[in-house]
């Protein structure tokens, strides 16, 4: 009834790969394991024989701006995320939303790659880097590739991780630019699970008094998170005021599949929460990227 | 593997599948760590790891190759049970001197997460704290304490200074005694903050076995076939056990011996958590294996899913007697001629959830055979648990071995909280069983699923409230009906509901009243004790029922709570003229006039928010009593021994239970306070069937009362037989030997307590005097007459803010005023106070234990939410001394009273600021956002 037989700290992508494809029994790769573990402790995941540790592979911890974008290691620690200026510098929203995720004591070992190959379709960090346009770097034994990290995600809780055996490297991020910001809140309730009832998180580039650029991310609004592309059409080029957010409203609940989860929220919750949250974020983000520098 | 833990190097590989804390407790012997969910959910684990905090329970320990790991040990310069005060660390100093430690079971977690705080941030503002401390869980709830011991704390290192004292209040009855009503710290603070202090699973004997128990996973059905053949032969396999052989009585109960110890073939199941096989191993993966290896067939039932289904007559009959436990009556005058006198009738209907106690250390039996020093051949039976009723676990565990009680003797530990939930028994049996099966020690963890499946819980409740009163707003009549889910087995169901019923018509001086309370048996986990002890349910919904009164006839609410207050020469509605000690108008008024002093002349008005429109904030006002003591014509008494020792120290014995609510310093500054010493000089020992006499069951807020009063007589007694050896001695009249400073005075001479020890053995007296102190004699419901011996009072405002965007509620400030009697130790009160009101919160706006059609939904701690440290209002603590004659120094039982207006104080909050009166608990922002 052991969780694992066999738990490696692999100190290379290299290594845990090979450890990976190498492993006598079912093999899993893990970070920091918040979710995972706990799901394996409670019979919830298949049994693994052996688990593969991404997070003293250095690159995976590398957190810096490269090549003109910001480079976020799959394994770095959420509460770095939130600490580190450089990242709030950039992507605000990854900051709100990383900041909301558990206590500080999971913070501090959860990761960003752990919350992406969840795959769930409202975890707030993912919801945030889908606003972010944010690419995912994979690593398998065939090389590498980038793609952008709507392309990983298959259903809830499944990834295309998992079959092609493939690891998670990092994200990539636009730089923010002035003019650019980005926000994210969520709704939860007291009771019951941890789970956002909804979360949203919006990035926006104003030009003047008008929407030059939008990104609309929310969940959960389906089996994956959500873009919001049809809203995001609506808001491009027009102002930010009543008559457009309440097209936006309209066109984000004609995309969205919001469902009703049993002691959490009814659909009809989630559709209100989301013309909520939406006017609530895109102000936010419209105010911060009304300042000359965004922070 | 190479790593540090509190400085000292190890080199250790790791095991297949183990986490740090497993690491720590288990191999390390660092015990400190303590293990509550084993799902990252409650903090109590965390330790540092290379100065970040991390949940151990779910970090593996292979991570820490490398790594520095700081536990609780290792943070005092002096570790371990000797440590002084000063030799602590500011946090550990700063949590013992202001009470921030209870039951001490989340305290290692608390300190260590707050250390980390503290060496990034050595002046963290109130939010910081709160943010930090968001995931570390308190069941006690001394949030408000914990976040000033930390403030403390912080003050002391930034500056070198010493740890600034705690600014709560002394009694007003302080400057008539040396300790009684001066703030005292707990005698077992200190171990509790160093991780020295053990529980019953830091407990390891040789040899020792590891239990798990089969249970039923279906509500309602019958065993039809049970194999165990392929467990038992599983190598590492001890012993399995069914109900085919059992050695003694087949059922345990602490009212009722209704409920299996395990269900046989051809039985009856009545709820997902009953027991049809246990197992013993050699270690604890294995025994879980042999559960995987158990065959049990079951032909499946219609589940009888509710009280009010139950009570329907097609229902399925779970019990030899039917559904009905009881059907329970309060009768005072005549309803129907009251309502004929109103002005105005209002009824309406209230549901209250099914709560779990979820305290934060899971229940943990250890049994342990052993030979009978006393040379009758016999085995006896140890059995190692944190129980209230260590007398009822005797009996209970005696009979289903088939032993005499005398053979069985409870050990009892320090517990982590139990507010009820450990009352009845849990693994005791079982781990006896197999221990007299085995002959060896077993140990029988519950894991946090467990428990949150098999322990009885707070009865859910549908309450229907008839009112009716004149204009003035004089109450004419009060009708309840009431029907309680006492789950598949009795406990103490008709206890509580009995509690729930004479109590549904609120402090208040109705007329006419009349309560029906029907007690129902379903295939729902057991409702047993619980704080608040079923008047939390009947109080949020007679409370909720004067706030729409009060609407109805353009009253104040509170003034129309005033003109009908119980109050000296009142005659409860079960008969009861209350002679002294109601202090429920005083409580109403101070918390009245500090609300008014908050919040200006309209606190029931809404108000929006400056600058965010969406919110609304108001006050909601509720008050409550709560009786002390067994009452309804049970005999109340209690056992306490007090002995001196010839170094001068004295030890004060009872088997009255601990559980993190205080009675240990109650009965250490009792002690003191009759000697005249130090209360460091007293010990206390408490919880063991052999060395401590029978303190009954710590339940109904009665110890204080019970064994205090025990204690004080014994102490008083001793002190007696004292002073008439000196007065023979010395010749002089037995008045003229006083007690001061830990000597003892006669004329001119001046004696150290010890040598009077010498003194008594010499004349072939034990220096030592054993009091069983009876409690005034009550009546049976219906009786008429004195019900209870004392009532406590409360009165509670709470301001929330709304959210009518999202329909989300926060609590902002609780205002609490509570008639104690007398605060025996303000800091233990401020503690209970503080916590009390949490679970409060907790009731009306986390806590929800989710059962559909039997099925226990919320089997986890992430599934059931109890407060955190984000969710603690402002709580403002107002005592009120009404004495009662009788009481320990006219004090009266506290541990219930305080978290029982909480939560309508609340909900009537919420509707004076968005209108929606709640009626079903807890409050569902869903539905409040709908109602706007």
């Amino acid at each position: 009834m052991t969780n694992w037989n066999c738990y490696y700290l692999a100190p290379s992508i290299e290594d845990a790969l090979q450890a990976l494809a190498k492993a006598k029994g079912p093999a899993r790769l893990v970070a920091g394991g918040t979710d995972l573990l706990l799901e394996l402790q409670q019979g919830r995941q298949a049994v693994v024989d052996t688990l593969v540790d991404v997070t003293q592979i250095p690159e995976l911890n590398t957190l810096e701006v490269r090549a003109g974008r910001l480079f976020i290691g799959a394994a770095v620690p959420l509460h770095r995320l939130v600490d580190v200026s450089l990242v709030r510098q950039h992507a605000q929203a990854l900051v709100e939303a990383c900041g909301q995720v558990g206590g500080p004591q999971v913070r501090n070992v959860a990761t960003l790659g752990g919350n992406v190959a969840h795959a769930l379709p409202a975890a707030d960090g993912s919801i945030a880097l889908h606003a972010l346009d944010a690419q995912a770097e994979l690593a398998g034994i065939n090389g590498r590739r980038r793609l952008p990290l709507t392309d990983l995600y298959l259903g809830p809780g499944r990834s295309i991780l998992a079959e092609s055996g493939e690891l998670l490297v990092g994200f990539w991020l636009p730089l923010g630019q002035p003019g650019q910001a980005s926000a994210f809140r969520r709704v939860m309730r007291p009771q019951g699970v941890a789970l956002p009832v909804l979360n949203l998180a919006a990035w926006v580039q104003r030009d003047g008094d008008r929407l030059a650029g939008v990104r609309i991310a929310v969940g959960p609004a389906g089996p994956k998170p959500l873009r919001a592309l049809q809203t995001e059409q609506t808001l491009l080029g027009q102002p930010l005021d009543e008559p457009t957010l309440a097209k936006a409203n309209e066109s984000l609940l004609g995309e969205a599949r919001f469902r009703t989860s049993p002691q959490r929220a009814t659909a009809e919750y989630r559709r209100h929460l989301a013309g909520v949250l939406l006017r609530q974020v895109l102000a936010l983000a419209w105010e911060r990227a009304g300042n000359e520098i965004p922070r | 593997m190479k790593f540090r833990v509190n400085g000292t190097a190890y080199k250790l590989d790791p095991l297949p599948g183990e986490m740090l804390a497993d690491l720590l407790r288990s191999r390390l012997g660092l015990t400190g760590t303590k293990i509550g969910c084993n799902e990252a959910e409650c903090g109590a684990c965390t330790v540092l790891v290379d100065g970040l905090p991390v949940l151990s329970c779910s970090y593996p320990a292979a991570r820490v190759e490398g790594k520095d790991v700081l536990t609780i040990e290792g943070l005092a310069a002096v570790p371990g049970i000797d440590a002084r005060i000063e030799d602590l660390h500011p946090l550990q100093q700063a949590f013992v001197l202001h009470g921030a430690v209870q039951c001490g079971f989340c305290i290692p977690g608390q300190i260590m997460t707050a250390g980390a705080l503290l060496q990034t941030n050595p002046d963290p503002s109130e939010a910081e704290i709160r943010h930090a401390l968001k995931d570390t869980l308190c069941r006690c709830a001394g949030y408000p304490t914990i976040l000033r011991s930390i403030q403390a704390a912080a003050y002391a290192l930034r500056t070198g200074e010493p740890v600034p004292p705690p600014s709560v209040a002394v009694s007003g009855d302080a400057g008539a005694h040396a300790t009684i009503g001066h703030l005292q710290p707990r005698p077992d603070a200190v171990a509790k903050v160093t991780g020295a202090a053990k529980f019953t699973d830091d407990l390891h004997f040789e040899g020792m076995l590891h239990a798990c128990v089969k249970r039923a996973g279906v509500p309602h059905a019958f065993l039809r076939k049970l194999d165990v053949e392929k467990a038992r032969a599983l190598p590492g396999v001890a012993a399995v056990l069914t109900a085919a052989g059992l050695p003694g009585e087949r059922n345990h109960g602490i009212v009722i011996p209704d409920w299996p110890v395990m269900v046989g073939v051809g039985e009856r199941v009545r709820y997902v958590g009953d027991a049809v096989a246990i197992v013993a191993a050699e270690q604890r993966e294995i025994a879980l294996q042999a559960l995987e290896l158990i065959v049990a067939e079951y032909d499946l039932q219609p589940v009888v899913a509710g009280p009010v289904q139950a009570r329907q007559a097609d229902a399925p009959s779970l019990h030899a007697g039917g559904n009905l436990l009881k059907h329970i009556k309060v009768r005072k005058g005549d309803v129907a001629e009251g309502f004929a006198q109103a002005d105005v009738v209002l009824e309406h209907t209230f549901y209250t959830a099914i709560t779990d106690h979820a305290f934060l250390e899971p229940e943990c039996s250890i049994a342990r055979p052993v030979q009978d020093e006393r040379g009758a051949g016999h085995q006896r039976m140890e059995v190692y648990v944190g129980s209230q009723i260590p007398y009822a676990d005797r009996n209970q565990v005696a009979r289903a071995l088939g032993w005499s009680e005398e053979r069985v003797r409870i050990i009892g530990q320090l517990m982590g909280g139990g507010f009820g939930g450990k009352e009845d028994i849990a693994g005791q049996i079982h781990a006896a069983l197999l221990a007299q099966a085995t002959g060896r020690p077993v140990k029988l963890l519950f894991d946090r699923h467990e428990s949150l499946l098999v322990h009885p819980k707070r009865h859910s409740t549908q309450i229907r409230v008839k009112v009716g009163a004149r204009k003035d707003g004089m109450l004419t009549a009060v009708e309840t009906e009431l029907y309680g889910d006492t789950g598949a087995y009795a406990s103490l169901g008709e206890k509580v509901l009995t509690r729930a019923t004479t109590h549904s018509s609120g402090p208040y001086e109705a007329p006419h009243a009349r309560a029906d309370c029907y007690a129902m048996y379903t295939n729902n986990p057991p409702a047993g004790a619980f704080r608040g002890f079923g008047v939390t349910q009947s109080a949020f919904a007679v409370e909720s029922m004067m706030d729409m009164l009060a609407e109805k006839l353009g009253l104040d609410p509170v003034a129309l709570r005033r003109m009908n207050a119980l109050r000296v020469g009142s005659v409860t509605n079960t008969g009861q003229v209350l002679e002294e000690s109601v202090g429920l108008l005083e409580c109403i008024q101070r918390v009245e006039a500090e609300m008014y002093r908050r919040a200006g002349d309209q606190p029931f008005r809404a108000q929006v928010v400056p600058g965010q429109p969406h919110k609304r904030r108001a006050w909601g006002f509720a008050v409550a009593y709560k009786n002390t003591g067994l009452g309804g014509g049970a005999p109340d008494k209690a056992g306490a021994e007090v002995e001196l020792y010839s170094d001068g120290s004295l030890e004060v014995r009872t088997s009255s239970a601990e559980l993190g609510q205080g009675l240990v310093t109650i009965l250490q500054m009792t002690v003191a306070e009759e000697f005249q010493v130090a209360p460091e000089r007293v010990r206390v020992l408490v919880m063991d069937t052999d060395l401590t006499p029978d303190g009954g069951p710590t339940t109904a807020s009665r110890q204080t009362y019970v064994t205090g009063n025990a204690a004080r007589h014994a102490a008083q007694a001793l002190r007696q037989a004292i002073a008439s050896s000196l007065a023979e001695k010395y010749d002089c009249p037995p008045e003229q030997v006083r007690f001061i400073e830990g000597l003892a005075q006669v004329g001119d001479q001046r004696l150290p307590l010890g040598e009077v020890v010498e003194l008594l053995k010499a004349e072939g007296r034990q220096p030592r005097a054993l009091y069983e102190y009876w409690a005034p004699t009550t009546k049976p419901l219906g009786e008429g007459g004195k019900m209870h011996f004392a009532y406590g009072f409360a009165a509670q405002a709470a301001q929330v803010e709304v959210n009518t965007l999202t329909g989300e509620v926060r609590v902002l400030c609780l205002i609490a005023a509570n008639d104690v009697g007398r605060a025996l130790n303000p800091l233990g009160l401020q503690g209970q106070v503080e916590g009390g009101a949490m679970m409060g919160l907790g009731n009306a706006l986390t806590e929800q234990f989710v059962v559909e059609n039997g099925q226990v939904i919320t089997d986890r701690l992430a599934r059931y939410r109890i407060p955190s440290i984000e969710l603690t209002p402002e709580i403002v603590s107002i005592v009120v001394e009404h004495p009662t004659s009788e009481g320990p120094y006219g004090a009266k039982g506290v541990g219930e009273l305080v978290s029982i207006p909480t939560t309508p104080a609340i909900t009537n909050a919420i509707y004076h600021a968005v209108g929606m009166r709640v009626d079903r608990l807890p409050v569902n922002q869903e539905l409040l956002l709908s109602t706007l």
